[in-house]
């Protein structure tokens, strides 16, 4: 035993204090478990004291029957995998309506209005450029893709919530995750990380094991997060619906994207086996999950919180990180090197790689410009593909589009050389490439170390390389 | 245990400047405030819907375990007092075996708030009391708030809140947060307790062995003396035997001293004085 030095004066009734504890802790066995008995065994007498039972419980527990179907061996998962599939088809139909309709007023009306008025009084080009075809029309595009289906899923997944689904989902993946050597309560924090990963960081506080909490950390990424899910859906919409018969297209769509989130949880296992196998070894630990009863929605009041704290909240997020990117990417697609303009240098440069891995140097460059934040990987890819392939439609300068519907995107994203492959491996990279800059942040102030912080960037962008590259070969391979 | 009950006089209630330098170490900004109120509850007790119906703020409420892993804050007056709410993470337990648990006890152990509000499933009362028990081991100034009653009963459960409130010796006030019943009193008792019009007389845990039950009395009459005026040696002499190393570190550190040196024994008289 090392000697302890008192660090102030009246530290040294303190050690008297500490001394004669540590001595009678030493005589009497089971300390703890005597005072943890003592203390259940007053609270069962105060709570027999003042509970009565006046009448007969209610013959039909509503809560147990329901509990019995959505956590049984048998239906368990398929119920959840149609619960979830069916929210994004409700989600992915009616978010197009809104959609259409946003972006006619905002790209369509506003826009060549902001126009005629920058012309009237007489901006020059290069200003009216910056502030009206990269700042105003990055946010713009930001609304009319992200506002509709946000505003639909997240209150729809809060609904869900709010009943008191997630903890059964939780209970459902919590033996797969003991077999994967982490802690039950990962399912919890990975329910967090589908809203937000820093968020789903900052939730694994509830994991007492350093260990386990690492692994939670680490794999957290792999919860789809609100800023990819519009990713996802657009993707998921424009490409693969389109290949259903259009009775069929929304359903498609929905299968897509709850396939996407669903490998992302396969992925969460796998790290999460394999890092407890190799860098961080140890026991499982063993807790009580509680399923708490289910309770009716209060549903104005929920669509109202979701749409104040989550809807709102991301799309400012997204907007406030837009619009200076909007600005960026106006500039660096009109300012020219020898009649090249910077964009297309940068975009020359990634291109190789990009199509090694079946994306393109647009894609790579978008998700250099969304390090900050996932959510304008979508209108950076659009702007820059506009500017890349001088499509129809680009006014006065470079780096804008006026057309935003469905087809329109998919007519777009086509004359940029994009195919299926293109579409199914950037599904798959927003699933799995780094996480945005506040996650890291995040992840720094709760392991308090870099190394954990490089290393939860470094290994999924490595997966992700090595994953897309994969399948872009296998289906060149396959498709010739 | 007589001695500990002794400690909360009317006038160190009222004085407004409670503690307020360990508050400002926990990050919590006084300056606009009469008293601190801790929300504290098992998880999925309702803790957040009571927060928002006390606050007018709308936290989102999530119905899950675990969802307030971080502290939350936010106000309201009453009988022209102002009152600060901090939301703690919801906990089954104060003995810190996790960082949820851990914010939770170190905001009670050293904060010293001026009322703590125990938010309590009332279907669910004797996992609930565990906490509850452990809460007022730490601090005198308690109030219960035995929500969701309307769910008890659909269990076929009734709850006699006097009884419970004369057994654990704090105010015990039935509420239904969600559809705001109830808390027009819960204000009220807040309010009383704050202000020392209800003066609490909180259980202590019994039916420790006797041989424990000796330890225990030694090392708190070493902690009194060492730490004269700290409120709660017992509980300080238990978690030692137990080998707590938040709390041994905390008598080393000097930062169990600071809590027996009140920022009252300098501001009590001043108080007093005012009046």
């Amino acid at each position: 035993m090392t000697a302890e030095v008192p660090r102030m004066a009246f530290a040294a009734g303190g050690e008297r204090v500490l001394a004669t504890a540590r001595a009678l802790r030493w005589q009497t066995s089971d300390f703890h478990e005597h005072l943890m008995e003592s203390l259940y065994a007053e609270a069962a007498r105060l709570a027999d004291r003042a509970v009565t039972r006046p009448g007969r419980p209610p013959r039909f527990d509503l809560d147990r029957t329901i509990d019995r179907l959505v956590t049984s061996r048998v239906w368990g998962f398929p119920l959840m995998i149609l619960l979830f599939a069916l929210v994004f088809w409700i989600t992915i139909t009616l978010a197009n309506i809104p959609s259409a309709w946003l972006s006619s007023l905002l790209i369509g009306t506003i826009y060549p209005a902001l126009q005629q008025a920058a012309q009237a009084i007489g901006l020059p080009w290069w200003l009216s450029g910056v502030l009206i075809n990269g700042m105003y029309l990055a946010a713009a595009w930001v609304v009319s893709v992200m506002l509709p289906p946000m505003a639909i899923f997240f209150p729809l997944f809060t609904l869900l919530e709010d009943f008191g689904y997630l903890p059964r989902v939780a209970f459902n993946l919590d033996n797969v995750f003991k077999k994967s050597g982490a802690h039950g309560k990962q399912s919890l924090s990975m329910m967090m990380g589908f809203g937000c990963n820093a968020a789903g960081v900052v939730a694994t506080r509830i994991i007492d094991s350093p260990r386990e909490r690492l692994i939670a950390i680490l794999t957290n990424n792999f919860a789809l997060c609100n800023g990819r899910w519009p990713t996802q859906i657009l993707m998921a919409t424009i490409f693969i619906g389109s290949l259903a018969p259009a009775y069929l297209a929304g359903a498609v769509s929905a299968l897509a994207v709850v396939g996407v989130a669903l490998l992302g949880v396969l992925i969460t296992f796998a790290l999460s086996w394999g890092l407890s196998r190799t860098t961080l070894r140890g026991e499982v630990s063993t807790f009580s999950l509680e399923l708490p009863p289910y309770r009716p929605p209060r549903v104005l009041q929920t669509i109202y919180t979701s749409v104040i704290d989550r809807t709102l909240k991301v799309l400012w997020r997204a907007v406030v990180f837009a619009v200076p990117a909007g600005a960026v990417i106006w500039l660096s697609a009109n300012l020219t090197i020898g009649g090249v303009s910077l964009a297309e240098y940068l975009i020359r440069l990634l291109n190789p790689l990009g199509l090694l891995i079946g994306l393109n140097g647009v894609i790579l460059v978008a998700y250099l410009f969304a390090i900050p934040a996932n959510e304008i990987v979508i209108p950076t890819v659009l702007m820059l593909t506009v500017l890349v392939s001088r499509t129809s439609g680009v006014g006065s300068g470079a780096g804008v589009l006026f057309q935003l519907s469905n087809a329109g995107t998919l007519h777009l994203l086509q004359a940029g050389g994009w195919t299926l492959l293109t579409a199914v491996n950037l599904m798959l990279f927003s699933l799995i490439h780094n996480p945005c800059s506040t996650t890291l942040m995040t992840i720094f102030k709760e392991t308090g170390s870099r190394r954990w912080m490089a290393l939860s960037a470094v290994i999924p962008l490595a997966m992700g390389f090595a994953v897309t590259f994969l399948v872009a070969q296998g289906w060149r391979l396959v498709a010739g | 245990m007589a001695e500990e009950r002794v400690v909360a006089p009317a006038d160190c209630a009222a004085c407004p400047a409670h503690h307020t330098g360990n508050l400002r170490r926990l990050g919590v900004d006084m300056s606009e405030w009469d008293y601190v109120v801790a929300l504290a509850g098992n998880p999925n007790t309702g803790k957040s819907t009571v927060f928002n119906a006390l606050t007018g703020l709308r936290q989102h409420t999530g119905n899950w375990p675990g969802k307030t892993v971080t502290r939350a804050e936010g106000g309201f007056a009453y009988g022209g007092r102002r009152f600060k709410l901090v939301d703690l993470p919801g906990t089954y337990s104060l003995l810190a075996t996790s960082a949820d648990e851990e914010v939770a006890r170190d905001f009670l152990l050293f904060g010293r708030p001026d009322v703590t509000l125990v938010v309590v499933d009332a279907s669910r009362l004797e996992r609930n009391l565990n906490l509850v028990l452990q809460v007022l081991e730490i601090t005198d100034r308690v109030v219960v708030c035995l929500n969701l009653v309307d769910e008890a009963r659909r269990h076929g459960l009734q709850v006699d809140e006097r009884r419970l409130a004369r057994d654990l010796g704090v105010p015990v006030v039935p509420t239904v947060a969600r559809l705001r019943q109830g808390l027009d009193l819960l204000l009220r008792t807040i309010d009383d307790v704050a202000g020392g019009r209800t003066l609490c007389a909180p259980r202590r845990l019994t039916g420790v062995p006797a041989e424990l039950d000796q330890a225990v009395r030694r090392v708190t009459r070493e902690v009194e003396a060492a730490y004269p005026g700290l409120p709660n040696a017992r509980w300080v002499a238990l978690r030692l035997l137990d080998g707590d190393e938040r709390i041994i570190e905390a008598v080393r550190q000097g930062d169990l001293a600071d809590l027996s040196r009140p920022a009252g024994a300098a501001l009590r008289f001043g108080a007093e004085a005012a009046r």
